[in-house]
């Protein structure tokens, strides 16, 4: 008979791990080939750089993709990788990481291969919590078919598809993330080197399936869509950082707050008008996600008012843990044994 | 009651189809008969399909040869007593060696008048029919447009007709069961089953047990049924409506252990044993379709083998995660029908591109788009073949018979494991839910399908760096590249659905490189056939002028087809293809020895076309879409005729459809 585990032999066989690694160990030596300027290198290298931090060896990690420009990200990664196909790469993820638990399995993907061709495998993946971290670089334009509106893009979006303005209302990702259920969800800004870093770290070490949801600029065809929050005379207006145990306290000189509203929801108040009792202390381990929810729907289209950071983690059954358990007691019940079961109950022997 | 049989009357079964032998004698009033073909059909919820279920085991334990037929419609339950609503249950079983389910009933029992009314047209005159009497009432007969009660206005003088009371015989045997009416005419399945054992000297054990098993946590369930089984049992024992029963002797079959197998049930234990004999762990992504469904049931029950299977969120979620697994090193594997195939092209393109192993069963059912779910039918071959965009070639095999599907799984993986491809194994409904003896085969005579995963860098960059590992240095002899699985160290590399540079797999939209790798894959599927044993020839006589060329499930009605040709005193050669690409290397020599060359095919001459195409023979087509099998006697009739008409190729006729 064949050997008990091929794979942990052939991994086996692979030698020793090493994970004191660098940045640079990071890189392949394929070249970048996103357009000059474009938000996806400065995330690029902010992953690059803080990978090294969670002592994963190189081969153990996996990076999945779909299709558009966020997902050349593989190729530029010297890891495991899959550029895939438009909108599947969490289900093509949720089978690696399903079948061999051992691995770290990403996924990369943008507003259009998350959000419209693949939406459906999105949702159903966070309500597994296959453990699986998303980065979803959104820049709210397709950029790969050379811009065309997007799930994300505002109403009244003009572009070549939409001379007269789109008529779609977006998704908000954190909105639809939550309502599958996410048991962890974040934002980062591309270009917020410290709070991107610091959101992917918490995802990383999530167990269960992490969404970050992360701006980025296209340059060439949405350019500037998100200055209003990386605008320094206007970012600390409109920005909400989200600290775990912290008062929601934001704007200049920290003059804007979140309160309760009467409705169970949250609504924006200014500080010196409000008990500071009344303002809510972040708390990203609540179990309801209509807390988290309610975070998500205090932004507005044109970006006023967006929660940055970690909107909620909470620990709940990993898909492939329970697999992998119903697997072994099974396997207890009855030992595997291919003769008796190509055997069954009902034989006769004919002599 | 209505009529009785007096012992010494025709026989119901026996001489007409796959036969090899004469009748036996008669003694007393028990009559021995080398065949029989009963259909078993009521509504829907009258549990026929789980009363023939019951008949096949004590039939295949009894040692008959067997062959089924289940005919159910899509509605679970469509509205009680219509035509809409009948479901049947067809088994053939004989002392001898016999290949199809039979073209006719011999025995009809019918429970309800929808179910006379939509299978008498099948009951060739002279044959036994039993009809439960209790269900034709007025108002049962005015749903189906009866407007005399046919067992009494004589419209059935043609036939054996003997009307019995199911419903209330059941119910007045259960009647010190504390069961209520409706329940204990629920059993009248088990009543019916008891006579027809009793009929056809069947084992009743096993179904005792079986009912014990079943209702476990039911036991007066469990008893009401044993009881009305035994109560019919006893009632054909005793009666006078039923003045003889019948003997088929077990067919002689080559020594070993024998079960009763269904192709569905066969296809998965063949994958758990592709997984067991390769030493992967097996990961089965599929979403519910009819008829494939079954397989997931089954192989979410061996979990014990390292089996996981995944329910997903559609078909396209499906393949993605067992194309994922692929890549983590398991056995990846879908399964589905038409519908799905056609939701997993893309997929499917990514597979061939980035060359990993990966099982696509297509459990064929009536198309096109939602067709006939719960029909058979051989209409995906071209979409197995084509449907993908790009030049994407994928290896396809076909199973034969139920039993068949196990060795045409193990096969499939085969080929998917060592040439790192997707490949598609076309099962089709008849095939699914059909049933026959199968010998168990022994564990060890399985293929060896062990696979070697590379683990060290295999050459050297462009600029003659060593240690490198390139993902897409293919072996020689298979062309399959290597396997390197995540987690080993050194080896990372990108694979996705870009064009790849050879050898190193980088992406490339090099013109060259591009038409040098579109023809590379081509040739690694092109090259199976080297793998592969010479084709199979069946011709006893050596001197047939004629082939009939098949693949699929329509070997038993061809070879059963071909057996009457050859009483007949005819010559024909039989040949059926398990490898549909590439085809096998030999096939266009052999086809070219014949005059004349005939397809049969459940679809419009997809096949044919391919043949015709491949080797320029004027391939002649025959087919049917019917949902159903072919019948043995009509494809014998067309056969006849083709050898009849003599040797030269009369133009390019075709029957039934293009080529």
């Amino acid at each position: 008979m064949p050997a008990a585990d091929p794979i942990a032999a052939a991994v086996a066989a692979g030698g020793d791990k090493q994970t004191a690694l660098k940045a640079k160990d990071f890189k392949t030596d394929q070249e970048v080939r996103w357009c000059p300027g474009c938000g996806d290198y400065v995330i690029l290298n902010a992953v690059q750089s803080f990978l090294p931090s969670l002592g994963i060896a190189r081969e153990d990690m996996v990076i999945v993709s779909g299709i558009g420009c966020s997902s050349r990200f593989p190729y530029y990664m010297n890891t495991y990788g899959m550029h895939s196909i438009h909108g599947r790469a969490p289900a093509i993820a949720t089978g690696l990481a399903a079948s061999r638990p051992d691995l770290s399995v990403w996924v990369v993907t943008g507003d259009g291969d998350a959000l419209s061709i693949g939406g459906n495998h999105l949702i159903h993946t966070l309500r597994r919590n296959v453990n699986l971290t998303i980065l979803l670089f959104n820049n709210r334009i397709y950029g790969l078919t050379k811009g065309q509106y997007s799930p994300t893009s505002e109403i009244g979006k003009v572009t070549k598809s939409t001379p007269m303005g789109s008529l779609d209302h977006p998704f908000n990702p954190i909105s639809l993330a939550l309502g599958a259920d996410a048991t962890f969800v974040g934002r980062a800004m591309d270009s917020d080197r410290k709070g991107l870093t610091e959101v992917l770290r918490q995802a990383a070490e999530h167990q269960g399936t992490s969404l970050v949801e992360i701006y980025q600029n296209c340059n060439i065809f949405n350019d500037g869509a998100f200055d209003l929050l990386k605008d320094p005379a206007t970012g600390a207006q409109w920005s909400i950082p989200l600290v775990h145990g912290q008062p929601l306290v934001f704007g200049p000189d920290g003059g804007a707050c979140v309160v309760r509203d009467e409705f169970g929801g949250l609504r924006i108040a200014e500080t010196n008008q409000v008990d500071a009792a009344q303002i809510v202390v972040h708390d990203a381990h609540r179990e309801d996600p209509s807390y988290a929810f309610a975070l998500s729907r205090l932004s507005h289209q044109d970006l006023r008012y967006t929660p940055m950071g970690v909107f909620r983690s909470v620990q709940k059954p990993v898909y492939e843990r329970m697999m992998a358990d119903q697997l072994e007691d099974a396997r207890a019940e009855q030992p595997a044994d291919l003769g008796a079961l190509l055997s069954g109950n009902d034989n006769w022997v004919v002599a | 009651m209505t009529g009785t049989i007096p012992a010494g009357t025709p026989a119901p079964g026996g001489v007409n189809d796959e036969v090899s032998s004469a009748p036996g004698g008669l003694v007393k009033d028990v009559v021995a008969l080398d065949r029989v073909v009963i259909r078993l059909a009521g509504d829907s919820g009258d549990g026929m399909q789980l009363t023939g279920n019951r008949f096949t085991s004590e039939t295949a334990s009894f040692g008959n040869d067997l062959s089924t037929l289940p005919n159910f419609p899509a509605e679970i339950r469509a509205p009680t007593g219509t035509l809409p609503g009948v479901s049947s249950f067809q088994l053939h079983f004989a002392d001898h060696d016999i290949m199809t389910p039979g073209d006719a009933p011999d025995v009809l029992v019918v429970m309800n008048p929808a179910a006379l009314k939509a299978n008498l047209v099948d009951l060739p005159g002279g044959g036994l029919l039993i009809a439960d009497s209790d269900e034709f009432t007025p108002r049962n007969l005015a749903k189906v447009g009866y407007a005399t009660n046919p067992l009494e206005d004589g419209s059935l003088e043609g036939w054996q007709l003997v009307a019995v009371p199911l419903t209330s015989m059941t119910t007045d045997a259960l009647s010190g069961s504390g069961l209520g009416k409706k329940e204990a005419e629920r059993s009248k399945n088990m009543f019916t089953l008891g006579l027809l054992s009793w009929m056809y000297h069947r084992p009743t054990e096993g179904t005792v047990r079986f009912l014990e098993r079943q209702f476990r946590k039911k036991p007066e369930i469990a008893a009401a049924n044993i009881a009305a089984f035994r109560a019919g049992f006893n009632y054909g024992e005793t009666t006078e409506a039923f003045a003889v029963s019948y003997e088929i002797k077990p067919a002689p079959m080559a020594p070993g252990r024998y079960r009763n197998i269904s192709g569905n049930q066969a296809l998965s234990y063949g994958l758990v044993a592709a997984g067991q004999r390769s030493g992967l762990p097996v990961f089965l992504g599929a979403y519910p379709i009819t008829p494939a469904s079954d397989i997931l049931h089954e192989l979410s029950k061996h979990k014990s083998f390292g089996v996981r299977t995944f329910q997903a969120e559609d078909e396209i979620a499906g393949i993605g995660a067992a194309l994922g697994a692929s890549f983590g090193g398991a056995l990846g594997i879908t399964t589905t029908s038409g519908p799905g195939v056609a939701l997993k092209a893309e997929t499917i393109g990514l597979a061939v591109m980035t060359e990993l192993p990966l099982v696509i069963v297509d459990v064929q059912r009536g198309g096109p788009s939602t067709g006939l779910p719960t029909k058979t039918e051989q209409s995906d071959l071209l979409q197995a073949m084509f449907g993908r965009n790009g030049e994407a070639p994928v290896p396809v095999v076909a199973p034969r018979s139920p039993g068949d599907c196990f060795d045409a799984a193990i096969e499939a993986a085969r080929i998917a494991l060592t040439y790192r491809t997707p490949v598609i194994l076309l099962s089709d409904g008849y095939l699914a839910n059909g049933a026959e003896p199968w010998a168990i085969p022994d564990v060890d005579s399985l293929p060896d399908l062990r696979v070697e995963f590379t683990t060290e860098p295999n050459g050297s960059a462009e600029d003659g760096t060593e240690g490198q590992f390139l993902p897409y240095l293919r072996d020689p002899e298979t062309l399959a590249r290597p396997w390197a699985v995540p987690g080993t160290a050194g080896l990372q590399h990108r694979i996705g659905g870009l064009e790849k540079a050879d050898k190193t797999g980088n992406i490339s939209y090099d013109a060259a490189n591009h038409d040098f790798m579109v023809r590379t894959r081509q040739a690694k599927i092109d090259g199976i056939a080297a793998s592969l044993p010479a084709t199979e020839v069946d011709d006893p006589n050596g001197d047939a002028r004629v082939a009939v060329i098949g693949w699929g499930s329509t070997y038993g009605p061809i070879g059963a087809a071909c057996r009457r040709i050859r009483r007949s005193g005819r010559s024909i050669a039989q040949v059926h293809l398990r490898h549909l690409n590439p085809l096998p290397a030999d096939l266009g020599e052999i086809l070219a020895r014949y005059d004349r060359v005939v397809c049969p095919e459940m679809n419009l001459g997809q096949m044919a076309m391919l043949l015709r195409a491949k080797y320029l023979i004027d391939v002649e087509s025959h087919t049917q879409v019917r949902g159903l099998p072919f019948r043995a006697a009509e494809l014998a009739a067309v056969l006849q005729d083709v050898i009849d008409a003599g040797a030269a190729p009369a133009g390019a006729a075709t029957t039934g459809g293009h080529a």
